[in-house]
């Protein structure tokens, strides 16, 4: 193959190839931005789901737990949570975060231990409204079953 | 060494061997935390260990391809670096701001930390690898403008060679790619999906272009082999990376909100990017086949031949493992994406660093003709301890993920197991993982030894 393919013809399929990769994906990429705020229902984030991503992001939950099946592997999946932990009912789910979250760590020896965060009430009922409002993206169908 | 100011690669090289030190050190702390739950928990939280794991991997690649930049633009350009001292700086600037984020993760709390670089006024913190502050992000924004400007400058003044144009094309992307890491939407799927443009487009792109110039600037010094010849290569190579590499970001986006067309066109796209890497393979054994020269450092090559396999197996084998999304659906955020980000940092990244370190830092110690032949046994042992060493991990680690997809995700819900149940089966994996972890850590110190074995001929 290599006898056959000069250095020209090599640099015209990088240029080539390279650009009409380039072309491809950026117009994927705008359709895919365009569709996204749809796909995730974008209308439903309020101020405490924004607040909640906050909380998410501030105290590195990602570092441990994958959240729709990205971030650490040590920790459960989060991105249905709600509908694992909570039976998907709001009142339900957030009593159980109240409670999860004021427990930490638990005191089992050496289970993986999660640290106690501080949160307020508030911060966990935005974290909670973060989670929730996560769980009704539209991911194909995936986790494959509701252990995440 | 042609040219006194390549001499700065030096230090960069150093460093860059220290922080692989620091990573493995909290890599393998990580993995006594997955046996013991207890093991420097309150001190170290998970997620702590683990974002000084990831974040050093990344500094001391970037400083490895910074002190590689450094040695082959002079070369390449057949002149002086632009400014000698700004490499200096830079690196004492770079060093000062990565030191420094690392000693706030391990002793500020996360928020705390988070509250005292003021993240409200620009949030770009708590994403995966993207855990520096906002100010130590413009830090590194800053360094790496000024490193391009130095070696923009020295390549417009000498000679431009294909391989210094691919170089500075791949880290002129590198650099472009990283400002997405400045936009953090408020809705987490247009995040996600921006955040991608960072990882996936350094990983799976634009670091694979800077790959492919260094490993053939090594191999034009050691084989001799015609330029042309190994240009016509390197464009094969890096054509291949953009036209699969791009689009599969795809496979990036089939499970986190985006619209279902990502499923094919992530699946065909992505299926194709082992394909690069196979070239980098024959590429490698081809012109080390056909060289007209003999050089001494044998093991500079070994590297080269081992780089090009070993990234392979982790970025083409290890990845394609998983790329179709039907399969992937079962698969993704398993123990088996871990498996596959080891191997292919390892081989693909971390080698080529390795690379360019055996090949470089003789000269710059002043032995054109490499080490001694003692000193290079010595580094040969060191590269089996940590090939094997990481091909031991990515094994468990990949039966690891094969046993939490058969329990936890291939079930129906009603039978499948939670996710620390499957874990805690998964226990006696992950402590052969931990052992050849130790395997790769004893390998990073032998390659230490190395440095200072001598000749006995020339002692006595």
């Amino acid at each position: 193959m290599s006898e056959r393919i000069t250095k020209d013809m090599a640099r015209n399929i990088y240029f080539g190839g390279g650009i009409f990769a380039i072309l491809i994906f950026v117009g994927l990429a705008f359709d895919s931005a365009h569709q996204i705020p749809k796909l995730s229902h974008s209308e439903n984030i309020t101020k405490s789901v924004v607040a909640g991503k906050k909380i998410w992001e501030n105290n590195d939950c990602v570092g441990c737990h994958t959240l729709l099946g990205e971030g650490a592997y040590y920790a459960p999946e989060l991105g249905n949570v709600f509908q694992r932990l909570g039976s998907s009912d709001e009142t339900t789910f957030k009593a159980y975060m109240q409670g999860w979250m004021a427990a930490q760590p638990l005191d089992t020896p050496d289970r993986r231990k999660m640290p106690q965060f501080h949160l307020t009430p508030e911060q966990v009922n935005d974290l909670a409204d973060f989670l929730i409002w996560t769980s009704k993206v539209n991911t194909q169908q995936w986790p494959p079953n509701i252990q995440g | 060494m042609k040219y006194s100011s390549q001499m700065v690669a030096k230090p960069y090289f150093i460093f860059a061997l220290m922080l692989l030190a620091g990573e493995i050190i909290f890599g393998l702390t990580m993995s006594i935390q997955y046996i013991y739950g207890d093991f420097v928990f309150p001190a170290i939280p998970f997620n702590v260990l683990r974002m000084v794991h990831v974040n050093l991997l990344i500094v001391l690649l970037l400083f490895g391809f910074m002190g590689s930049t450094y040695y082959l633009i002079p070369e390449e350009a057949e002149r002086e670096l632009w400014s000698p001292l700004l490499a200096k700086i830079t690196f004492w600037i770079f060093l000062i701001a990565g030191v420094a984020t690392i000693l706030g993760y391990l002793f500020v709390p996360y928020a705390e930390l988070a509250k005292l670089t003021m993240n409200d006024l620009w949030p770009t913190m708590g994403r995966e690898f993207l855990e520096q502050p906002t100010i130590t992000k413009i830090g590194i924004v800053v360094v790496v403008l000024s490193y391009l400007l130095n070696v923009t400058m020295t390549v417009i003044k000498g000679r431009k060679t294909t391989i210094s144009i691919i170089l500075l094309t791949g880290l002129f992307g590198l650099a472009f790619f990283f400002l997405f890491a400045f936009y953090v939407p408020d809705n987490l799927v247009m995040d996600k999906f921006f955040w991608w443009f960072v990882v996936h487009l350094w990983v799976e792109a634009t670091w694979e272009l800077i790959l492919g110039a260094l490993l053939a600037f090594v191999l034009v010094k050691l084989t001799g082999v015609d330029r042309e010849h190994i240009d016509k290569w390197l464009y094969l190579i890096i054509a291949m990376t953009l036209i699969a590499g791009l689009a599969g970001t795809g496979h990036h986006f089939f499970f986190m909100g985006a619209p279902g067309y990502w499923l094919w066109i992530g699946s065909i796209a992505s299926a194709a990017e082992p394909i690069p890497f196979f070239l980098m393979i024959l590429f490698a054994y081809n012109m080390i086949k056909n060289r007209r020269i003999q050089d001494d450092n044998k093991m500079a090559l070994t590297w080269a031949k081992g780089t090009a396999v070993v990234g392979f197996l982790g970025a083409g084998v290890w990845g394609f493992m998983h790329t179709l999304a039907p399969i992937n659906y079962y698969t993704h955020g398993t123990q088996l994406t871990a498996a596959h980000g080891h191997l292919s940092f390892f081989g693909a990244y971390v080698m080529i660093v390795f690379t360019m370190i055996s090949y470089a830092m003789p000269i710059l110690r002043g032995r054109p003709h490499g080490n001694c032949a003692k000193a290079q046994k010595v580094e040969l042992a060191s590269f089996w301890l940590m090939v094997i060493g990481m091909i031991g991990l990515t094994l468990a680690l990949t039966v690891a993920g094969v046993m939490q997809i058969e329990m936890q995700r291939m079930p129906d819900s009603a039978h499948a197991l939670a996710f620390m149940e499957a874990q805690a089966k998964i226990t006696p994996v992950y402590i052969v993982r931990s052992l050849f972890g130790v395997m790769t850590f004893l390998g990073l110190l032998t390659y230490f030894y190395s440095f200072f074995v001598k000749d006995d001929k020339k002692v006595a």
